[in-house]
């Protein structure tokens, strides 16, 4: 089994595609409250592209700046070629927005639906039934058309709301957790529809706080209290942006590993089924120092191996590293909504 | 914080032992603290042919589950392979059609109310009482649970340190935020000390930070042997169960350990990095070696029956026709990917009958 732990880096391919959305300097209060503080990407045509952060990050302030639904307080936002003060009204009819909450109505079928959302965006007649029978082809709920939106299933009831999305063929889609509490199955048929239509050209916006629609993503940006905090390709990050390494520890006594593991002082120590993982700054150098402790704690006979961090584990070292040198640079702190400050504070 | 946190366990715990002491006396070989490491000498869940229709619907069909005590049990399935109905049924607030279920021993059709003590259940739903702040809903549940008056205050506080809600006791809980309310959720659920938590997709719509928080809590709770089962949506949360059981049309079709039930994906993985991914893929329809692709954003995840002898010639199919690629490495499946491939599987097989 070959370990993954250095992945070549990849040439960032010379990108001659268009840009869709360009946004410089991006930032937005509330009275004294930033919550989006001087962000700064660009998204290429036929992107899929992942904003991946906690409630109250400011994923969802972005995205309305982006629409146009509100007025940024600094900065610059560029949408398909658009400036978001200027035309909001031309934008808004060239994107798409599918909610996490599903925004279908349930007492209608999902023809009706579409009909409903075909007529809200100006669709009549023969353009409008010509284009529902392709949105509902592409997301395979031709025989499901007549069924009362309620009664689909969870998987497809996401299909349903995509294909409204989709209805007045946008140039570029907005999603929020659009599979948020959808088995893997569903899921799967889910993103494969998303990369068809990024290859068709269109734009992919996501916004989640689940790491297997952040690894869907062609690139993704971490964001934490109002700024970026990674931004690249998903494998990219896990190469680049882990601050130590992950250890798995099997040992017969897991208990005592992990109070050993914390008394050590090993920022992250959580159990996995009957293993440990341990992330730390120098944990590769420190194995076998981190054998011979848990040996000492009596955690039994113990094997020690580093293995690749996944995404949650490198958004969270993140996540930390920035809220503690935030801390320290600052005593007066926002209290986020998560009541993180008061959390971290104590640790 | 952590040390708190430990602490409050530990109380909680202790109060745990206390509360069951008399119970486990006229359980049948009731013992051990940490079964994890040893002993499985009673199960702490276990259902015989258990069924449940709902008109013409089987929910749930023959379910013979043996969860052993104090292991954390995960059961994933796809939505509507009952769950759900599963979790329903064991908590005793719905009645099975037909079958056996027995909780702590104790059958949770004939007497749930015997169970009630040592049993905690977070649906899916769960009703707090949004107008009434925090504080007053875990007074609320410990009045419902019958929790000894005495020791009600200093449990509250307990949990709500163990739950990191102290700051927020007042706050009404319709306006906590979604992790706070499924901490408080579990704070309710533990309110009674139970010796048997049932989840049901506790962390729809927590953020990956408070999600870590739940689940630290829960491998608390563990390593102080309570028993949890689970459901989730999410395989990383899967890999962090003792025991998983895939669920599939109202039955188990696969049980195992994580590690195990991953070896179960259709092959061995070769992952693939190449900057023209769309390209990669449609060229590789005509490579033979392929069993399965998935596309993730930036690679190409590839299974075939033997990834070192397909290696070298997946290289030289790619060089042939001038691809580029930035690594191919061979890598260890994921659940989802043994979760995605059964469970296709089964419904092929299901099509055919």
């Amino acid at each position: 089994m070959t370990v993954p732990t250095d992945i070549p880096a990849q040439p960032s391919p010379p990108d001659q595609r268009p840009v869709a959305v360009r946004v410089r300097d991006l930032t937005k209060k509330f009275g004294d409250f930033v919550a989006v503080d001087h962000i700064s990407f660009q998204v290429q045509v036929g992107e899929i592209f992942g904003f991946l952060g906690p409630n109250g990050s400011g994923k969802t302030t972005t995205i309305r700046m982006l629409l146009g639904l509100i007025r940024p307080t600094e900065g610059e936002a560029w949408v398909l070629g658009m400036d978001v003060l200027r035309e909001p009204a031309a934008i808004a009819r060239r994107v798409g927005y599918m909610s996490q909450k599903f925004s279908l109505y349930p007492d209608l079928t999902g023809d009706e639906n579409l009909t409903f959302y075909g007529r809200a965006y100006g669709l009549r007649g023969r353009a409008l039934a010509r284009r529902k029978d392709e949105v509902l082809e592409l997301t395979g709920l031709s025989r499901q058309r007549h069924r009362l939106a309620a009664n689909l299933a969870g998987g497809w009831q996401q299909r349903l709301a995509l294909a409204a999305a989709i209805l007045h063929q946008p140039e570029l889609l907005f999603l929020d957790e659009p599979t948020a509490g959808v088995d893997p199955v569903s899921r799967r048929h889910f993103w494969r529809l998303l990369y068809d239509l990024a290859a068709q050209g269109t734009t992919i916006f996501v916004t989640t706080h689940y790491m297997d629609e952040a690894e869907q993503c062609h690139r993704l940006a971490f964001i934490h209290r109002g700024r970026i905090i990674a931004l690249g390709p998903p494998g990219q990050i896990k190469r680049e942006r882990m601050p130590g390494q992950v250890v798995e520890i099997i040992c017969q006594q897991p208990q005592v590993g992990i109070q050993a593991l914390r008394e050590a002082g090993i920022p992250e120590v959580a159990l996995y089924g009957k293993r440990i993982h341990a992330a730390g700054p120098d944990l590769e150098a420190r194995l076998p120092a981190l054998e011979e402790l848990l040996r000492r704690a009596g955690a039994g006979p113990i094997t020690l191996r580093i293995i690749p961090p996944s995404l949650e584990d490198v958004f969270i070292a993140n996540v930390k590293e920035t809220a503690s040198v935030k801390e320290t640079a600052s005593m007066k702190e926002n209290v986020s909504d998560e009541g993180r400050t008061t959390e971290d504070g104590g640790r | 914080m952590k040390h708190v946190v430990k602490n409050v366990v530990k109380n909680v715990v202790k109060n745990v032992e206390k509360q069951s002491m008399s119970a486990r006396s006229q359980l049948p070989n009731a013992e051990s603290r940490f079964p994890n490491s040893v002993h499985h000498s009673m199960n702490a869940i276990e259902t015989h042919q258990l069924h449940r229709r709902f008109r013409r619907t089987v929910a749930v069909k023959a379910l013979d589950l043996a969860i052993p005590q104090g292991i954390i049990y995960g059961l994933i399935g796809p939505d509507g392979a009952g769950k759900t109905t599963t979790l329903r049924m064991l908590a005793g607030v719905l009645k099975p059609s037909s079958g056996q279920a027995r909780v702590l021993g104790q059958d949770v059709v004939r007497d749930p109310e015997a169970l009630r003590p040592h049993l905690g259940y977070m649906p899916q739903h769960f009703s707090l009482y949004g107008d009434l702040s925090v504080l007053e809903n875990l007074r609320f549940f410990a009045e419902i649970y019958g929790v000894p008056r005495k020791e009600r205050a200093a449990r509250i506080q307990r949990l709500l340190r163990f739950a990191q809600l102290e700051a927020f006791a007042q706050r009404p809980a319709a306006k906590l935020s979604g992790g706070m309310k499924k901490k408080l959720g579990l704070a309710c659920a533990l309110v009674h000390s139970p010796r048997i938590l049932l989840l049901d997709e506790p962390t729809n719509g927590v953020d990956p930070v408070s999600r870590r928080e739940f689940w630290d809590i829960l491998g608390e709770l563990y390593l102080q042997g309570v028993t949890i089962l689970i459901t989730t949506p999410y395989m990383d949360e899967a890999e962090r169960c003792n025991l998983v059981g895939l669920m599939f049309q109202g039955t188990i079709i696969q049980q195992g350990e994580p590690e195990a039930l991953r070896r179960l994906a259709p092959g061995e993985l070769l992952v693939l990095y190449a900057p023209d991914l769309l390209r990669v893929e449609q060229l590789l329809a005509r490579f033979p070696d392929i069993l399965s692709l998935q596309v993730y954003g930036d690679r190409l995840h590839l299974f075939v029956a033997d990834a070192q002898a397909s290696r070298p010639r997946l290289e030289a199919f790619l060089r042939e026709r001038g691809v580029a690629f930035t690594a191919l490495y061979q890598d260890e499946p994921r659940l989802e990917e043994a979760f995605v491939h059964l469970i296709r599987q089964a419904q092929a097989r299901q099509a055919a009958a």
